[in-house]
């Protein structure tokens, strides 16, 4: 979707202020990211400075300016992962995939990213691919998981 | 509302007991996102593929997490006139297995974990009787894993919203005197005692306000809320509903992580169903007085736990916190008095209405009442969720409900409260777990996260660990957090690295001191427990790294080497085949070598030997 087709996400949201976080998630949930213009036509709609949403955008996490891969591949860095051995998992992915923490294959295929904690503790380590939760991984299981699919 | 109330719960009891005693078999599957994890889903889909052939009507019912995330997937079965059977570890082999016995074979004993009805069978002990669930209380939790959290009726037959009539009959004053009773403190991490923080917000001045539940579970290591919301979201509404009309509000919001998009899902899906029968909407708190709930999702910052910056996150700013006073009871949300409570607390506020103050305080100790929730991870045999009364020792959640340190270890530390919190040693595993007791031992309550460590894990990684989380998480509003939190890492990374230096440990104590005097809110004030903590009972692990420059835990890659085991080697390659950088040699059925100047210690080989041949070994920076 194209940025100037934002008016149907954005309608869904009130043309205030306090909409500014939920419109950048919507935003970004359909275009995957958040691009320059983008931030533009979102600080039009909720009627602020355009100046208050990049502050905003780049205060959370969770907002990206740049595009992702198709698969989303976030390993969980949360306290029972990291005693679980989370490192391990992290260094093997870069391996496996050949790009560091945060970032993008260049096919666009698959990001690499941390996350403070998926909350599934009792399972640990785990990552997410897309928001599927694989759990009790080891570094053997990630390189068989990916390396298949980078074939 | 109340007559009304009473026919739906009716309604509600009826269905449930045809679902609890149907003359059909019923499959229940937990398929929370810790049971996803583990492949309950692929589970379900096995079990309705082999049973969907057969002549045979079977009901499935999905439910939220039962607790022992070890044992995951898990399945109940209830076949008419046999005792209901928890199955666990129901791996697509086991769900044929379980397919099988449903469709008239035999029970595979070797899957069941316990029996879960009133009749029993003999060898399979009853779920209550199971070393992991018998020093437990289930309340909060007691519908987690029970129910189906998309059914509203399932937990209306099990008593909810019926805290909601009773707060309705009875006269504001009342209200909060029933709370006071309770002795509900808060869940979240400080402890404030409920009854006194509704009280600050409905004596504040003030036409319009608003409960807020703070569902932003950040803690790294702890599920409890999660866990809740998936499995029981009406609990927490109904709690939100109380609170709202005690302080008068018609407005709620929950602000959820959005890390926790199941949570969020079922949310969405209680809350329509909440509507729908008069729960929420424009008569809630009765005739003409209306209560609404929004859900709000955080966008991934940790300090918006912190209930400032998480207000300033709702207004759709930067969630940063400010100075308090005032307090969000007198200006919250919005500038208007603002009960913010979290989802723990709120569902315990519906409990207490249910059940009433003195059945909720028969549990816990003169300060600390009721159960609490915990998060038990780590390197326990029997990692999940866990509810206990307060004042429960560590030494018995972890070694009684836990099962002990994962096979062939020892126990090394146990952490409770998250970055916020401290971690203690093995002599402080008999003091009981309660807001006191915690705190006298240099470590807090927190949500409930309960991270046990063996001797595997080194101290001074682990602190280093929480501070690079705390610098990584504080908002840069004041500077003792920014800086201090910064340096502290500075120091934590040199001495973890092989360049610690003597004055080292009383810097570190020093700036800790300032770090939390200096601070504005809870982030800053607490980041330096992990560090201050470890120095206090793992003192002799810093001493190593800087003096002796060894990792007692061979956990600091700066400190160890790899080597191989001559007699266990049998030159299988697998080790060269996969090492990185191409830094070990040998021919295939002769001993392998591992080159030390070009390998990078990732401990893949480590990882990949099948005979254990690869040791590690302390070796100086």
């Amino acid at each position: 979707m194209a940025t100037n087709n934002l008016g149907p996400v954005l309608s869904a949201f009130e043309r205030r202020p306090e909409s500014l976080i939920s419109l950048l998630q919507a935003v970004q949930e359909s275009l995957g990211y958040l691009p320059p213009d983008a931030l533009g036509t979102v600080a039009r709609h909720a009627r602020v400075p355009r100046s208050r949403v990049y502050g905003v955008a780049s205060f959370y996490s969770q907002f990206r300016f740049n595009p992702v891969g198709r698969q989303r591949v976030a390993v969980c860095r949360g306290t029972a992962c990291h005693v679980g051995g989370a490192r391990f998992i992290l260094e093997q992915l870069e391996r496996t995939l050949g790009i560091p923490e945060g970032q993008t294959t260049e096919d666009m295929e698959y990001s690499l990213e941390t996350v403070a904690c998926i909350g599934c503790c009792g399972l640990a380590p785990c990552i997410s691919v897309n928001d599927e939760v694989s759990a009790k991984l080891t570094p053997k299981k990630v390189r068989k998981q990916f390396k298949q699919a980078r074939k | 509302m109340t007559a009304g109330f009473e026919q739906l719960r009716q309604a509600a009891e009826e269905q449930w007991d045809r679902l609890t005693a149907s003359d059909t078999p019923v499959i229940t599957v937990g398929t929370a996102t810790c049971g996803r994890s583990a492949g309950a889903l692929d589970t379900l889909d096995v079990l309705r593929g082999e049973l969907a052939g057969r002549d045979l009507e079977v009901r499935f019912v999905e439910v939220g997490c039962l607790g022992p995330c070890y044992a995951e997937p898990l399945v109940t079965v209830s076949l008419p006139g046999a005792a209901t059977v928890c199955f666990a570890s129901v791996d697509l082999k086991g769900a044929r297995k379980i397919a099988a016995y449903v469709a008239g074979g035999e029970l595979p004993e070797d899957l069941a974990l316990a029996t879960t009805g009133p009749d029993s069978i003999p060898g399979i002990p009853d779920l209550m009787d199971t070393p992991v669930m018998k020093g437990q209380v289930r309340r909060v939790l007691r519908n987690c894993g029970v129910v189906d959290p998309g059914d509203i009726g399932h937990s209306l037959a099990r008593g909810a919203y019926s805290g909601l009539q009773r707060a309705i009959e009875l006269e504001g004053d009342a209200r909060i005197a029933e709370l006071e009773r309770s002795g509900l403190r808060g869940r979240g991490g400080a402890g404030f005692p409920v009854s006194r923080k509704w009280n600050f917000c409905i004596d504040a001045p003030g036409d319009t306000r608003y409960v807020i539940c703070n569902a932003d579970e950040g803690d790294p290591g702890a599920f409890m809320n999660r866990s809740l919301l998936e499995g029981d979201p009406h609990a927490v509404l109904e709690g939100m509903i109380i609170a709202g009309l005690t302080i008068g509000a018609a407005e709620g919001f929950i602000y959820c992580r959005a890390e926790y998009p199941l949570a969020l899902e079922r949310l969405a899906v209680a809350i329509e169903q909440a509507e729908q029968a008069g729960f929420l909407g424009p008569d809630a708190l009765g005739p003409g007085r209306p209560f609404r709930i929004k859900v709000k999702e955080g966008a991934g910052a940790f300090v918006c736990g912190e209930e400032t910056a998480l207000i300033a996150s709702l207004e759709g700013r930067r969630g940063m916190p400010r100075p308090r006073p005032p307090f969000p009871a007198v200006s919250g949300l919005w500038g208007c008095p603002t009960v913010i409570n979290n989802v723990e607390t709120l569902a315990s506020v519906a409990l207490i209405f249910q059940h009433g103050a003195d059945w909720y305080a028969e549990y816990g100790t003169a300060r600390s009442k009721g159960t609490k929730t915990f998060a038990l991870v780590g390197n326990v045999k029997r990692p999940g969720l866990v509810e206990v009364p307060l004042g429960t020792t560590l030494r018995e959640m972890i070694f009684d409900i836990g099962g002990g340190i994962s096979s062939g270890h020892q126990f090394k530390a146990v952490q409770t409260g998250g970055p916020s919190g401290g971690c203690l040693p093995e002599d402080k595993l008999d003091i009981p777990v309660d807001y006191e007791s915690l705190q006298e031992a240099g470590t807090i309550m927190g949500s409930g996260g309960i991270v046990v460590m063996d001797e595997r894990t080194c101290m001074v990684d682990f602190a280093r660990y929480f501070l690079d989380f705390a610098a990584d998480e504080s908002c840069g509003e004041c500077g003792p957090c920014r800086l201090g939190t910064r340096q502290l890492l500075r120091i934590l990374e040199d001495i973890t690295q092989g360049k610690g230096s003597a004055s080292d440990m009383e810097l570190l104590e020093g700036l800790s001191h300032n770090v939390m005097r200096g601070s504005l809110c809870g982030l800053g004030q607490t980041a330096p427990n992990p560090v201050l903590t470890t120095l206090r009972y793992f003192r002799d692990e810093y001493v190593a790294h800087i003096e002796s420059r060894t990792c007692p835990a061979l956990a600091c890659r700066d400190f160890i080497a790899f080597e191989i085991d001559e007699e266990m080697c049998n030159g299988c390659t697998a080790c060269a085949v996969l090492c990185p950088v191409d830094g070990i040699t040998g021919d295939r059925d002769h001993l392998h070598e591992i080159n030390a100047a070009v390998c990078i210690k990732c401990g893949v080989c480590s990882d990949t030997c099948s005979f254990g041949a690869v040791e590690t070994v302390s070796a100086r920076p």
